[in-house]
C-alpha cells in the first residue's frame, strides 16, 4: 500500500519550514477555495458574537456601543439570580427538557425494536412512511394543530365530552409540549436506531433463534450490542442540549395564561432583550444558560466515559 | 430459504414462536399500531374538518352530511395574496439557503477528510467549539444589525449556512470512498479541484441529497430568524404568515372582512386554520416519500463517526 503522499515524497529531506511552504504552494486550493468560505462564516457569525458576551458585564447602551458602555461587573447576574422569577424559569427549563428526555428518549428505541421485528418488508416501509411524516410538519403548523385539537370545542374535548381549555392551563403545558414532541419526532429519531439494527449480524440472530433464545435473550445478545454505542451517543448529545430546549415550539405554545410553566430561559431572553431592549441583562441570562449547558455536556461525557471503558465522544 | 418465503411461511414463523414471545410481540405490534393511529387520526380530522361549514363545525363537529360541506375556507386562503407571498419567499429562501449551505459544507468537508491536510486540528477545534458555545441571541442580533443585514435576505441565508454537524457527516462519507480512487487521480496528476468535482462528488450523491433535504426542510419550516430579522411583510416567509393565522389568531385582512357578525368572523377564522394547515403542509408531505430512500444512508453516515 502506498503510504507516502506527494508532499512528503517531494520534500522529505528539506527542513520542516520549507516542507510546509511546498505543501502550501501545492495545496493552496485546500485553504483558499475549500476552507475559506466556511472559515469566514464561522469567524463572522459565530466568533464575533462571542465578543459580544462582554455585554453581559455592561450596562449596554446601543448609542455608545460596546466600547463606550459602562462596565457593571456581575450586576446583571446578581439581578437575575436574586429575582423571584429566576428559580421558576430555571426549573421550567429543566423540567421541560429532563421530562422530555425521560419520556421521549426511549420511544424511538422501542419503535426501532418493533420495526425490526416486522417480517414483511412492505408493511415495514408503509409504517415507516407514516412514522416519519410528522417530522415534515413545521413547528408552527404542529402548534396550530395542537391548539385546534385542544381548544374547548376541539377533538379531544368532544371525545371527552368536556369543554376544557387546555392551552390556558399551566399544568397541561409540559404534557402538551412533550407529547406533541414525541408525536412529531419519535418516528424520525428511530431511523438512526433502525439503521444500526439493520447492521446487527443476521447469522448471529439466526443462531440465537436456533438455540431457542426468546426475544429478551435475543435483544440482550444480538440487538442491544448493535445499537448500544448509538444509544450512548444520542443520549450524551441530548443531555448536552438539555438547556437549549427549543425556543420555537415553547414560544408558539405559550399563551398569556400558561406562562407560569411555559416561560423558559430562552423565551425570557427573547422577551427581555429583543422585545424589551434590556440587552446587557438578557445577554447575561443567555450566557448563564450556555454555561450550564456546556458544564452538563462535559460532565455527562465524563460519566459515560467511565461507564463505557473510556469511550466517550 | 428465507428469501423466497411468501406470506404464508412468515405467518407460520410467528406461529412457531414460544408463547411468551407471541404475547410480547402481539403487545408490541398493538403499541406500534396505536402510535400509527395516533399520528394519522389528527391529520384525518383536520382534513375532514377543513371542508365543513364553520357554523356546523363549531356546533356539532364533524359530519358526513355532505350538504354541510364547503370549500370556502380553501378559496379564501388561496385567494389571499399574503399566503402566496409567503410561499414565494419560503421557496426562494429555502432554495438559496440549501445551495449556499450545501456548497460551503461540502467544500469544507473535503480538506477535513484528508489525512495529510495541515491545520486540520486547528480548524476542527474552531468548528467544534461552535457546536456547544456561542455568543447567544442578543450579540448575534446586534452583529446582524451592525452589518446592515436587518430586513435583508442575507440575515436569513448566511448566519446558519455552514453547518458543522453536516460537515462532519460529509467528511465521514468522503472518508468511506475507497482510497484507490484518490490515488489514481493523483497519479494522473489531477488537481484537488478535478478530483473533488469529477471523481469524489459524483459518488457522494446520497449524502448530498440527504444534507440538501435537511437544509431545505429546516429552512422551510423555521420561523425564528425571520421573526427577529425581517419586519417587512413583503419579505415574510410562509411560516410567519402561518404564525399570525394559526398562533396569533389574526387571519390576514380580507380573509374574513366580508363576514357580517363578529361571531361569524371568528368561526370563519377558525375554519381558515384547518385549510391553512392543509395547504401549507401539502408540498413537503407530497415531496418527502421521494426522498425516503436516502434517509437511512445519510443518517447512518452520520452515526458512524459519532
Amino acid at each position: 500500500m502506498k503510504q507516502n503522499l506527494p508532499s512528503d515524497a517531494s520534500g522529505g529531506k528539506n527542513s520542516k519550514m520549507h516542507n510546509t511552504g511546498v505543501y502550501l504552494k501545492q495545496h493552496w486550493q485546500l485553504y483558499l477555495i475549500f476552507m475559506l468560505p466556511a472559515f469566514l462564516l464561522t469567524i463572522i457569525f459565530r466568533y464575533v458574537p462571542m465578543g459580544g458576551i462582554a455585554m453581559a458585564f455592561m450596562e449596554y447602551n446601543p448609542i455608545r456601543g460596546i466600547f463606550g458602555s459602562e462596565w457593571v461587573g456581575l450586576e446583571h447576574f446578581k439581578r437575575f439570580l436574586s429575582s423571584p422569577d429566576f428559580l421558576r424559569y430555571l426549573s421550567n427549563t429543566l423540567k421541560l427538557s429532563v421530562y422530555g428526555l425521560l419520556w421521549g428518549f426511549p420511544v424511538p428505541i422501542l419503535l426501532a425494536f418493533l420495526l425490526n421485528r416486522i417480517l414483511s418488508k412492505k408493511t415495514k416501509q408503509k409504517i415507516q412512511l407514516v412514522l416519519y411524516m410528522p417530522n415534515f410538519i413545521s413547528v408552527i403548523v404542529l402548534c396550530g394543530i395542537v391548539r385546534i385539537l385542544l381548544s374547548p370545542t376541539g377533538m379531544l374535548n368532544s371525545l371527552l365530552g368536556t369543554q376544557t381549555n387546555f392551552m390556558t392551563m399551566p399544568s397541561a403545558f409540559r404534557t402538551i409540549y412533550i407529547a406533541s414532541g414525541i408525536w412529531q419526532g419519535a418516528g424520525w429519531a428511530s431511523i438512526i436506531y433502525t439503521a444500526a439494527l439493520s447492521n446487527a449480524s443476521k447469522e448471529l440472530k439466526e443462531a440465537a433463534v436456533i438455540d431457542g433464545a426468546n426475544i429478551f435473550q435475543q435483544i440482550k445478545a444480538v440487538e442491544w450490542p448493535a445499537i448500544k454505542d448509538t444509544v450512548l451517543i444520542q443520549f450524551i448529545m441530548s443531555v448536552g442540549n438539555i438547556m437549549s430546549v427549543g425556543f420555537e415550539k415553547a414560544y408558539a405554545l405559550q399563551t398569556d395564561l400558561n406562562l407560569n410553566t411555559s416561560e423558559i430561559i430562552s423565551t425570557y431572553v427573547y422577551k427581555k432583550g429583543l422585545v424589551g431592549g434590556d440587552y446587557g441583562f438578557s445577554t447575561a441570562v443567555g450566557l448563564f444558560n450556555t454555561v450550564i449547558n456546556v458544564v452538563l455536556l462535559i460532565s455527562m461525557n465524563q460519566i459515560v466515559k467511565r461507564m463505557n471503558e473510556g469511550k466517550g465522544i | 430459504m428465507a428469501e423466497t418465503t411468501p406470506k404464508k411461511k412468515k405467518k407460520s414463523e410467528f406461529a412457531k414462536l414460544p408463547g411468551g414471545d407471541k404475547l410480547l410481540l402481539t403487545i408490541g405490534y398493538i403499541l406500534l399500531g396505536l402510535f400509527v393511529v395516533a399520528i394519522i387520526l389528527p391529520m384525518v380530522y383536520i382534513i375532514l374538518a377543513s371542508f365543513i361549514d364553520p357554523i356546523t363545525l363549531q356546533n356539532s363537529g364533524l359530519t358526513f352530511d355532505f350538504s354541510k360541506w364547503t370549500t370556502t375556507a380553501y378559496e379564501r386562503v388561496l385567494e389571499n395574496a399574503q399566503i402566496w407571498v409567503g410561499f414565494k419567499n419560503a421557496l426562494i429562501y429555502s432554495v438559496l439557503f440549501t445551495v449556499i449551505s450545501v456548497v460551503v459544507t461540502l467544500l469544507a468537508a473535503y480538506p477535513m477528510s484528508r489525512a495529510d491536510f495541515k491545520g486540520k486540528g486547528f480548524f476542527n477545534t474552531i468548528f467544534v467549539i461552535t457546536m456547544f458555545f456561542g455568543g447567544g441571541l442578543i450579540p448575534t442580533y446586534l452583529l446582524i444589525s451592525s452589518l446592515g443585514m436587518l430586513d435583508t435576505i442575507w440575515a436569513i441565508l448566511l448566519p446558519g449556512a455552514f453547518s458543522v454537524w453536516n460537515m462532519i457527516i460529509a467528511r465521514t462519507y468522503y472518508m468511506g470512498v475507497p482510497r484507490d480512487l484518490q490515488e489514481a487521480a493523483e497519479i494522473d496528476g489531477a488537481t484537488e479541484m478535478i478530483y473533488f468535482f469529477k471523481i469524489l462528488l459524483p459518488v457522494c450523491t446520497p449524502i448530498i441529497a440527504t444534507i440538501s433535504m435537511w437544509q431545505f426542510v429546516g429552512m422551510w419550516n423555521s420561523y425564528f430568524d425571520a421573526m427577529i430579522y425581517l419586519n417587512d411583510a413583503a419579505k415574510q416567509p410562509l411560516q410567519l404568515v402561518l404564525r399570525s393565522i394559526l398562533i396569533q389568531n389574526q387571519p390576514e385582512p380580507g380573509m374574513v372582512s366580508d363576514m357580517q357578525s363578529t361571531a361569524a368572523r371568528a368561526q370563519m377564522a377558525e375554519l381558515l386554520k384547518y385549510a391553512t394547515i392543509i395547504i401549507s403542509s401539502l408540498p413537503l408531505l407530497i415531496m418527502y416519500p421521494f426522498f425516503q430512500k436516502y434517509f437511512d444512508n445519510g443518517i447512518m453516515a452520520g452515526a458512524v463517526k459519532g
